[in-house]
């Protein structure tokens, strides 16, 4: 389980996250919304480790342990996992080799990269010179490969294009244990107890959902996460009155 | 046709010339007397101490000569090992060649002046031996050439002069390595090197350097490059050497020709370099590279590296970078020179330190602080370099591979 308590983060002297309570249980997936700039990619680099966002209160606890100061790669090795928005590119580095690091091992590099349609960027360095959407695909390979047990996403689908975004979110479910592979063996509500792996989810346009079935959406707004509501619902509501109409709305009924 | 006497008095006044740039080297802390190793038969070569084996490996010399076209193995002054074993491939050891090969003449002190400087100069007045490897017309080189200059004898100075010649039509490939065994300290290395691609061949030379930490090195080298002919250049130095300058020059003197140089140096503390390339593009359709990546570990290294464009239609382009990981200098000096309208040249040069976001997505994905490091330095050194066959391309990836657990 992940558990965010109370949690204040300070980027440089910008108070970005004021206060964030959230709470992921094994098997679940969450959905986070909020306008440009509300601190959403703050808040997933927050939990992965990235010590330029700086924890000025509160805790983070994963699996039980505290680990509010523990390093990335500690965080990673606990089971914690990161599809970025904007990755680095990492030159002389071969998407191939960085599978096989990901993996901590070798893996069968071509028939996962098959999965995502990107066994043609193989031997290209990380991330050099690939498009918006390759990114997200290079990405969901590298997660393939480290099997987390949360996994971040920071937009994923923003960027691919209709042919790829089944793919794309059909692989998203099927990392997060929710593309009905399990229900085919057993029960509907037995599947949801086999379900171990977390998601939080990053999105604007909400295509996700038609992919995967998501069992809460929040909304980051003013540094703090204003609602827990049905995910469509949060959709419904900010397509038709925006966000802070929104906010107001649901914290009010609330 | 040469003239040793000439050449002499030529060199004789030119004895305590200065080196346009790089620090002066006194060259009576040396002692260039002949050493007086004998020659091994091909069998011989595998019975070499497995320690001096290992440096001779570490430089891309494999005594078991596997894959290989040709061998010709230097120790100090003397060659222990010569010989081709490839049909059209033709190594002698210089001296041999200047007494039977008639040809000779045409190419000895053809592109370098003995005067140039202190270090031209002793490697004529003081020629102890050198390698000659020649591709004749037509001719196609399946396996790399390995040529080796080793260095045993503490405190030598080891003067060398090669002859690198790919005839019309050829290809030819080689791998050349210094070292020194694993007890040596210090000691001189002159070298003079004469390259030339003759039209349409293909050369490609790829120097591995190997130096004990209070060595110094003053290679001299020049190339010429006729229409339609291709030089590539590549130079790896990964260990500590005390001194090392070098600025070797290509001409490209027919339509067509291109050079390219890529050099991969990784600076330890104490260690100075400055090396650099320059290439003079004259005829259309002349094209030229120069990359240089350059790690200090707390070495002094500076890069150059100079195109001069003289003639439309040519295209050039130079890039520089330095990756500072534990203090020390990187002085990256780039140079254009396009002398009429219509060239094409463009540099790019950057020094910096590992940027902290690329560390930080590696020890995401389970990597320690280290091994992201690490992995990023090697993505740095690893240049593509296209026209590469496989198995040089394999040499450069194990003298990287070797150097990062010195490295980290
Ligand atoms: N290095 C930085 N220096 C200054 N401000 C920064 C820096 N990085 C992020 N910010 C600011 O922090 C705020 C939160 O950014 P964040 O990337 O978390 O937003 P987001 O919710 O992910 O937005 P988007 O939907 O556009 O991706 C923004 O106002 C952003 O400009
Ligand atoms: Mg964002």
């Amino acid at each position: 389980m992940l558990q965010i308590e109370d949690l204040k983060v300070r980027l440089g002297d910008k108070e970005i996250l004021k206060h964030i309570d959230l709470k992921i249980h094994p098997g679940e997936t969450h959905i986070l919304f909020g306008p440009n700039g509300s601190g959403k990619t703050s808040l997933l680099m927050t939990i992965m480790g990235y010590p330029q966002y700086e924890v000025a209160g509160g805790k983070i606890l994963f699996k039980g342990e505290d680990i509010t100061r523990m390093a990335i790669n500690e965080r990673a090795e606990l089971g914690i996992g990161m599809s970025y928005q904007r990755p680095p590119t990492i030159n002389g580095l071969k998407t191939r080799q960085m599978v096989n690091l990901c993996a901590q091992g070798e893996v069968a590099v071509e028939s996962l990269a098959r999965q995502v349609n990107f066994e043609a960027f193989l031997d290209r360095d990380l991330n050099a010179g690939f498009s918006g959407g390759e990114i997200k695909r290079s990405e969901l390979l590298q997660l393939m490969a480290q099997a987390p047990d949360l996994m971040l996403f920071d937009e994923p689908e923003s960027g691919v294009d209709m042919e790829n975004i089944a793919l794309v979110g059909n692989t998203i479910a099927a990392l997060l244990q929710k593309d009905g592979s399990a229900e085919e063996t057993t029960s509907k509500m037995q599947a949801k107890l086999n379900r171990t792996k977390m998601g939080l989810i990053i999105t604007h346009t909400g295509y996700i959902l038609d992919y995967v079935s998501a069992d809460k959406g929040q909304v980051l707004y003013d540094g703090m996460l204003s609602c827990v509501s049905n995910p469509r619902e949060i959709l419904n509501c900010v397509g038709e009155s925006g966000y802070e109409e929104c906010v107001r709305c649901i914290t009010g009924i609330n | 046709m040469y003239n040793r006497d000439q050449l002499a008095k030529k060199a004789n006044a030119a004895r305590r010339k200065q080196s346009a740039i790089g620090p002066d080297i006194d060259l009576t802390e040396f002692d260039d007397a002949p050493s007086q190793h004998s020659y091994l038969a091909e069998e011989d070569l595998c019975s070499l101490p497995m320690a001096d084996q290992n440096q001779l490996l570490m430089a891309g010399l494999d005594v078991r000569e596997e894959e290989r076209g040709g061998t010709y193995l230097q120790k100090d002054t003397d060659v222990i090992h010569c010989h081709a074993q490839q049909e059209g491939i033709e190594v002698i050891p210089i001296k041999k060649a200047l007494e039977t090969e008639p040809w000779i003449g045409d190419y000895y002190w053809k592109l370098i002046d003995v005067d140039t400087d202190k270090y031209t100069a002793a490697a004529e007045l003081g020629l102890h031996d050198g390698y000659v490897i020649r591709a004749l017309p037509g001719s196609r080189s399946i396996y790399p050439v390995q040529a080796c200059l080793y260095l045993e004898k503490e405190n030598i100075q080891q003067n060398v002069h090669n002859i690198i010649i790919a005839e019309e039509d050829s290809e030819l490939h080689i791998i050349t390595g210094c070292a020194t065994a694993p007890h040596m300290k210090k000691g001189l290395h002159v070298g003079v090197s004469e390259f030339y691609v003759k039209k349409n061949a293909r050369l490609t030379f790829t120097m591995i350097h190997n130096w004990a930490e209070d060595m110094a090195v003053r290679p001299r080298s020049v190339a010429r490059v006729e229409a339609g002919g291709l030089f590539l250049n590549n130079y790896i130095c990964m260990k500590p050497v005390r001194s090392l300058q070098m600025y070797p020059t290509t001409h490209l003197v027919g339509e067509n020709a291109v050079a390219r140089f890529y050099s991969i140096i990784v600076g330890s503390p104490g260690s100075y370099y400055d090396l650099g390339g320059r290439i003079f593009l004259k005829h259309p359709g002349n094209r030229a590279e120069i990359v240089a990546r350059t790690i200090s570990n707390g070495g002094d290294i500076i890069a150059r590296g100079h195109l001069i464009g003289e003639e439309p239609d040519i295209k050039a382009h130079l890039e520089c970078r330095g990756l500072l990981l534990k203090g020390g200098r990187i002085h990256a000096i780039p140079e254009l020179e396009g002398l009429v309208d219509g060239v094409e040249m463009s540099h790019e040069a950057a020094v910096g330190k590992i940027a902290q976001e690329e560390i930080a997505y590696l020890m995401s994905r389970g990597l320690s602080e280290d091994e992201a490091t690490a992995t990023i330095v090697r993505g740095f050194l690893s240049v593509d370099i296209p026209g590469l066959p496989p198995q040089l391309k394999a040499e450069i990836d194990k003298a990287i591979e070797e150097s990062d657990k010195d490295m980290m």
